[in-house]
């Protein structure tokens, strides 16, 4: 069984008097511990959101939230906040995009990481103050002990990600989330805490969900890739399955799309995918992204797109297209292997 | 002859002590000594992380912020020496496509409006009609439709106001174009279509561009000629092949080996430069060679005392100019990389910085986060 089961999550905003919003539509996915799951989009495709739903960190008041997220054999969706929030930081720990934001600028470095500490593994306060010494210095601190004292804004963006990234494998936890982690810093210092993520979920062996919109990361750090567009998940496979053989017309462009540093003719113009996200058709009407899909046919606006398995049972493939790239006959629900 | 010619620029921003009688203590030496010759209707890129002052040096070539030293030279024109009012008229023939649309557009101007603007601050000629018809060749231009005219920027997505933000550019057929940050708050697949927006609007009115971006993929599509920034300096300088295919400064290699590929077989083959540390304060920059610091190839001698100056490598490669001593031993194999210790960097600096300023926006910038340490609810 997998550490970390999603079945058909769903995220709906509401505010009155406006059309409802379906910002997650039908996402599920597996995180096996040890593993690295890729979630990519762009802005918009409920990457962020997923993540929120999963760590039941939504507002309650005009979000309703469908289906299950399993941990470890606990249903989190149903659980009540109190129990969640025994589960947050514990056995589910998030590191956000901006170190700046997430941590508190008014706290010490210190009291921020021996909170969680104190909180969640009942450690006494001296002995939290070791823990957290030593937790800096695995996410490679320098002078830890000096760190402990200081304030956020007296660290580099870089050392503030470290941080979070401390507090966050504080208490060991099964499962670690990372929005966006890198997005806000510099190439150089992303490839340090890529690094250190990369190793870190190699030693402790907990199961890491990596949202990005960053090809070039996931291609670097996830076993499995998970593609978003507009809500639902159009594509997922093992990452070099994925970027081998691209099958959604939406990845395939975007692959395509990104200018690459070994790139041998960049005289050439880019590939471009036409128009914008906002160019869309509801999910039940037809595929989201057949607006701006080049091997858009008629049969794309004929109901929701079927799920087209392209792999094996071993290692699946799927895809949420009616003609996948390299595919020549048009699938629909009769002739679809599920 | 270069369309722009820039010679020992210098922008020291000074560091002030004291409440009421403010006494200069220090600069924070956002750009200390460079020189650029850019030709016409070519692309210059400008790479660098932030912090290493290629904003300012871009800003400064258009006297968006004075230099404290040095020449720029447009057209054969001494910029610098140029009175306000001479240098009003000056800057139709230089714009600047800044990162954020969303920012640099007046939300409460509609689309006729805005493109008008530097229409009628420049005296346009053809009065308003000429004004309105200019309006739809430069929305035709950038590939908007007419229709938008009456349009404010809010009703635009990303790619669509970078488009406004560049036909705003063209209005008045400038020579040379400063792009800070094109694409890097774009959307990836909107990204390419802006970049090659960029490239035929290039081809199609001759225009000269100076790129300025920290993405090293988006740079080496659009430039002819590279430069890489490190803390106020240029460190390399290239023809864009020949820089990515033997880039020679230690820098620039590990600047290069940290841009993820988006190729799961490459990204496990290739090797890793991982630098150590941060990026060392402007304001007490390291003596000699700014990189000495964090460079897995610094020798005992010469590195930390003497800083080495821009040359060219006529043997080993014609065009390519390096800012290290060791570039030919390192190109050699002569010398091999080691270890090197994080050093501590020092993030204030004495009495309040103008360093300050670039975290106020960043933390401004990233102000839509959802936030909290995760166990703080």
């Amino acid at each position: 069984m997998s550490l970390l089961e999603v079945r058909d999550l769903s995220v709906t905003f509401t505010r009155s008097g406006q059309q409802p919003v379906r910002a997650v539509d039908g996402v599920s996915f597996d995180v096996a511990a040890g593993q690295s799951v890729g979630i990519v989009g762009e802005s918009g495709s409920g990457k962020s959101v997923t993540s929120l739903a999963v760590m039941g960190l939504l507002p309650s008041r005009g979000v309703s939230v469908g289906g299950t997220v399993t941990l470890d054999g606990n249903e989190l969706t149903s659980m009540d906040q109190r129990a969640l929030r025994d589960v947050r930081g514990r056995d589910v720990a998030m590191i956000f995009q901006d170190p700046m934001t997430s941590l508190n600028p008014v706290v010490t470095i210190g009291r921020q990481l021996t909170e969680v500490l104190i909180r969640h593994a009942g450690l006494a306060k001296g002995e939290a103050k070791a823990e957290a010494e030593q937790l800096l210095r695995r996410v490679g601190i320098p002078d830890p002990v000096r760190r402990l004292g200081e304030y956020p804004h007296q660290l580099s963006g870089g050392m503030r990600q470290r941080v979070m990234i401390a507090i966050a494998i504080a208490c060991r936890p099964k499962l670690l989330i990372a929005d966006e982690p890198t997005t806000a810093l510099d190439v150089t210092i992303q490839a340090q805490i890529l690094d250190l993520l990369r190793t870190l979920v190699a030693e402790s062996g907990c199961g890491m969900i990596m949202i990005t919109h960053d090809l070039g990361v996931v291609a670097g750090l996830c076993d499995d890739v998970h593609v978003m567009y507009s809500g639902r998940i159009v594509e997922s496979a093992g990452t070099k399955d994925l970027f081998a053989r691209p099958s959604h017309p939406y990845t395939d462009g975007l692959l395509q799309s990104i200018p690459r540093i070994d790139d041998d003719d960049p005289d050439n113009l880019l590939h471009t995918i036409p128009g914008s996200a906002r160019d869309t058709v509801p999910w039940d009407r037809g595929c989201a992204f057949q607006p701006r899909c080049e091997r858009a046919v008629a049969e794309c606006l004929s109901g929701p797109p079927p799920v087209a398995e392209l792999g094996t049972p071993i290692v699946p493939h799927p895809v949420r297209c009616v003609r996948p790239v390299g595919e020549d006959v048009i699938l629909h629900e009769g002739n679809v292997a599920r | 002859m270069s369309l722009l010619e820039v010679r020992d620029l210098e922008v020291h921003f000074p560091i002030k002590s004291g409440t009421l009688f403010q006494r200069t203590v220090g600069a924070v030496k956002a750009v200390d000594g460079v020189d650029l010759d850019i030709e016409a209707g070519t692309t210059f890129g400008l790479v660098g992380e932030s912090g290493c002052g290629k904003s300012t040096l871009g800003r400064a070539i258009m006297r968006l912020i004075e230099p404290t030293k040095g020449s720029v030279t447009l057209d054969g024109q001494d910029i610098l020496a140029l009175s306000e009012r001479k240098m009003r008229s000056v800057r139709r023939q230089f714009q600047m496509v800044f990162q954020d649309p969303m920012a640099s557009l007046d939300p409460r101007q509609s689309v006729e409006s805005l493109l008008t603007e530097p229409l009628r601050a420049h005296k346009f000629p053809g009065g308003s009609a000429g004004h309105a018809k200019r309006v739809r060749e430069l929305l035709d231009v950038v590939g908007l439709p007419e229709s938008v005219v009456n349009r404010y920027p809010h009703e635009f997505s990303g790619g669509q106001r970078q488009r406004l933000g560049i036909a705003r550019a063209l209005a008045l057929n400038p020579a040379l174009i400063i792009a800070d940050e094109p694409v890097s708050a774009l959307d990836v697949s909107i990204q390419a279509q802006v970049i090659n927006l960029l490239k035929e609007l290039q081809e199609r009115f001759s225009l000269t561009y100076v790129v300025i971006a920290h993405d090293l993929a988006v740079v080496r599509h659009i430039s002819k000629t590279v430069a890489v920034m490190y803390l106020g300096g240029i460190v390399e300088q290239a023809p864009a092949a020949d820089l990515y295919r033997q880039p020679l400064h230690p820098y620039t290699k590990a600047l290069m080996s940290a841009v993820p590929v988006p190729d799961p077989n490459v990204e496990e083959t290739r090797s890793r430069i991982l630098l150590q540390g941060d990026l060392p304060s402007p304001a007490n920059p390291p003596a000699g060679c700014r990189f000495h610091t964090r460079c897995p190839w610094k020798q005992a001698t010469k590195c930390d005392t003497e800083r080495p100056a821009l040359r060219e490598l006529p043997l080993v490669a014609p065009g390519h100019k390096v800012a290290c001593h060791y570039a030919e031993d390192i190109l050699a194999g002569k010398i091999t990389p080691h270890e090197v210790r994080p050093e501590e960097v020092e993030l204030t600096p004495a009495g309040s910085s103008p360093g300050s300023i670039e975290a106020t926006e960043a933390h401004v910038a990233g102000g839509l986060t959802p936030g909290g340490p995760p166990g703080a609810h």
